[in-house]
């Protein structure tokens, strides 16, 4: 208990910086070699990994305001359909066709989702704020409905043409372009959103999640931090939407769709909040889970998911990849 | 003279329990003052109605001659008025060297950046350090603070408090919870303390009020009964009485 009187020496401040950066390349290498893995692996299916891409950076955003900042939301879709909508109304409508254009298109539209849901989910907290995210979700769902003219209602939005890439790399049939465009987006925003929650304003979010009232005694402003992270967070969501709409040229309603956020959630819960690798994983095995049981028996497949979740948070309750990372930490401590 | 920090006519009660009744006080630059009063008294209520943490009933609190009664905690740590907690509130996943990194990057207007680290900023480094250093806890820099026992979160507290650089700080029974053995350190770094910054300690332990204070307040039952030196407040006749009520034995109380 006592503490110990050692002679005061001060720490030169590690080279935390170098080790940092060599843990971004150990993750971009992952991501790489697990890409080319998927991809001979699965050359009859890259539409889904594709797919998977896109949920990838949708859960890595969900994650931003979840994990990081203790947000509860089932309402984060709205974040993903906004820039899916918006990228494909550019496309179908205004003729937008770049796709670059597109996913920057479609980044803003997720900025102010994200904007509108954290100014109106933040209102609430604790149970108050899960009921305001659900009405977010439902309110876009409904007006993308009715706003039939732009967004094809429950048809869906159809017509989208992305130009090549570059005007060099077109969009061919088998989905290999999509596939490397979709590697390179994903690599690009794990490596931005890396540097984000190392930054003082990442640290900020996590104290924010600990204890809001000491943030606050600090002169920190919990709400605009929220509604700031909020922003990045449609950003990233608006992006991953945007990439969607980019990949199957259609946009469906079922995008902005409470099951969509709340796939999402379980997602993030079953890979790990508040790690990004947490939130790769995470998708990962769903969607690998739900593909692989779904084609071999259909009916079961819910049954499944939900045996596995029951599994992980009884289990395993940081995660997949939040429990192997802890288990690594105490074999090393354990080992030294 | 507009004091540095003044307390008008402050009022709250819980249902019907009035815990604050018609606190007034004043405190200017370099005071050094402690508010004793038996458990209940109605002192942490005291530090969180004027921090904002709580709202009052009625009255006023003015720091420089501005009215910041209406000011969220947020606002009124920027205007120098801060706090530390009776029972410690610290981010049990990080580090004592992040805590104190925030602070110091909050106090600058650094905290929203979203590149960079602190820890590749050299002056917010060297001021952890510092900081850090004055309470011992450089050996614990980079421990989570969950690892870490509680008689040194409640230094890490203190050396929160002092990252902000408060005109004026109110410390909830800062060595509550600390090893007796290790309260030096606290004095220690209380004697750091600017010069010309106000502070306001609620403690219980006497010996540390009287080498610390040069003014006295006591608080019975939400009042204010004795504002005065440290030498006369063992000889007032209301102070040894509200001791007495509540203890029934007059010798622990001062
Ligand atoms: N949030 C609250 N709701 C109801 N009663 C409270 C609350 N906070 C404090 N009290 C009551 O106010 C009185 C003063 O408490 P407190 O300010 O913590 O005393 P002290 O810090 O002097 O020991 C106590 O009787 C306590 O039970
Ligand atoms: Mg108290």
């Amino acid at each position: 208990m006592s503490i110990t009187n050692t002679s005061a020496t001060i720490i030169q401040p590690l080279p935390a910086a170098s080790s940092n950066w060599l843990r971004d390349l150990v993750g971009i290498a992952i991501i790489l070699a697990a890409a080319i893995v998927g991809y001979f692996l699965f050359p009859n299916n890259l539409a889904l990994l594709t797919r998977m891409i896109a949920i990838m950076l949708f859960v890595l955003s969900l994650d931003l305001v979840t994990g990081y900042c203790g947000v509860a939301t089932l309402g984060h879709a709205a974040l993903f359909g906004a820039g899916a909508y918006a990228a494909g109304i550019a496309a179908a409508h205004f003729g937008v066709t770049e796709p670059i254009t597109m996913i920057a298109i479609g980044a803003v539209g997720g900025a102010v989702a994200g904007l509108v849901s954290g100014v109106v989910i933040l209102r609430g907290h604790g149970l108050a704020q899960l009921v305001l995210s659900i009405a977010i979700i439902h309110l876009f769902h409904e007006a993308a409905n009715k706003a039939s003219n732009y967004t094809g209602g429950s048809d869906g939005l159809a017509g989208i043409t992305p130009d090549p890439i570059l005007g060099l790399f077109e969009f061919d049939l088998w989905g290999r372009t999509a596939y490397v465009f979709g590697i390179v987006l994903l690599i690009v925003i794990f490596v931005l959103l890396r540097i984000l929650v190392r930054s003082p304003f990442g640290l900020l979010c996590r104290g924010i999640r600990q204890d809001p009232v000491r943030v606050s005694a600090m002169g920190a402003s919990v709400k605009r931090t929220l509604i700031k992270m909020y922003v990045i967070s449609g950003v990233v969501a608006g992006i991953g939407g945007a990439f969607n709409a980019v990949s199957t040229q259609v946009v469906g309603l079922d995008s902005l769709s409470f099951t969509n956020s709340a796939e999402a959630l379980v997602m993030l819960v079953l890979g790990g909040v508040g790690t990004l690798f947490g939130a790769l994983i995470g998708t990962i095995v769903f969607i690998g889970v739900e593909d692989f049981v779904s084609a071999a028996n259909p009916f079961h497949w819910l049954t499944i998911v939900g045996a596995l979740l029951i599994a992980v948070v009884l289990f395993a309750p940081k995660g997949l990849y939040g429990t192997a990372a802890a288990l690594v930490e105490r074999y090393r401590k354990g080992g030294k | 003279m507009t004091a540095l920090f003044q307390v008008d006519r402050l009022k709250k009660s819980f249902g019907g329990l009035d815990v604050t009744r018609d606190v007034s006080l004043s405190l200017q630059k370099g005071d050094r003052v402690a508010l004793i009063g038996p458990n209940g008294a109605g002192k942490t209520t005291f530090v969180n109605l004027v921090t904002g943490h709580l709202r009052p009933n009625s009255g006023k609190v003015l720091m420089d001659g501005e009215d910041i009664s209406t000011f969220n905690p947020m606002l009124r740590v920027r205007a120098g008025l801060v706090r530390s907690f009776q029972v410690t509130r610290l981010f049990a996943d990080m580090t004592p060297e992040q805590h104190v990194a925030l602070a110091i990057l909050q106090r600058e207007g650094k905290s929203g950046r979203v590149a960079g680290t602190f820890q590749a900023m050299p002056d917010v480094m060297r001021e952890t350090y510092a900081i850090l250093e004055t309470l011992n806890l450089v050996g614990l820099a980079r421990t989570p603070v969950s690892e870490i026992a509680y008689g040194q979160q409640r230094l890490l507290e203190i050396a929160l408090a002092m990252a902000l650089r408060p005109k004026v700080l109110l410390l909830d029974e800062p060595a509550a919870g600390v090893p007796h053995s290790d309260t030096f350190l606290i004095e220690n770094a209380l004697a750091q303390l600017p010069d010309d910054l106000a502070v306001l300690m609620i403690e219980h332990d006497m010996d540390l009020v009287f080498r610390f204070a040069r003014r006295v307040i006591v608080l019975a039952a939400g009042e204010i009964i004795f504002d005065g030196s440290p030498r006369e407040v063992t000889e007032d006749a209301r102070v040894r009485e509200a001791y007495l009520g509540s203890y029934g034995h007059a010798s622990s109380a001062a």
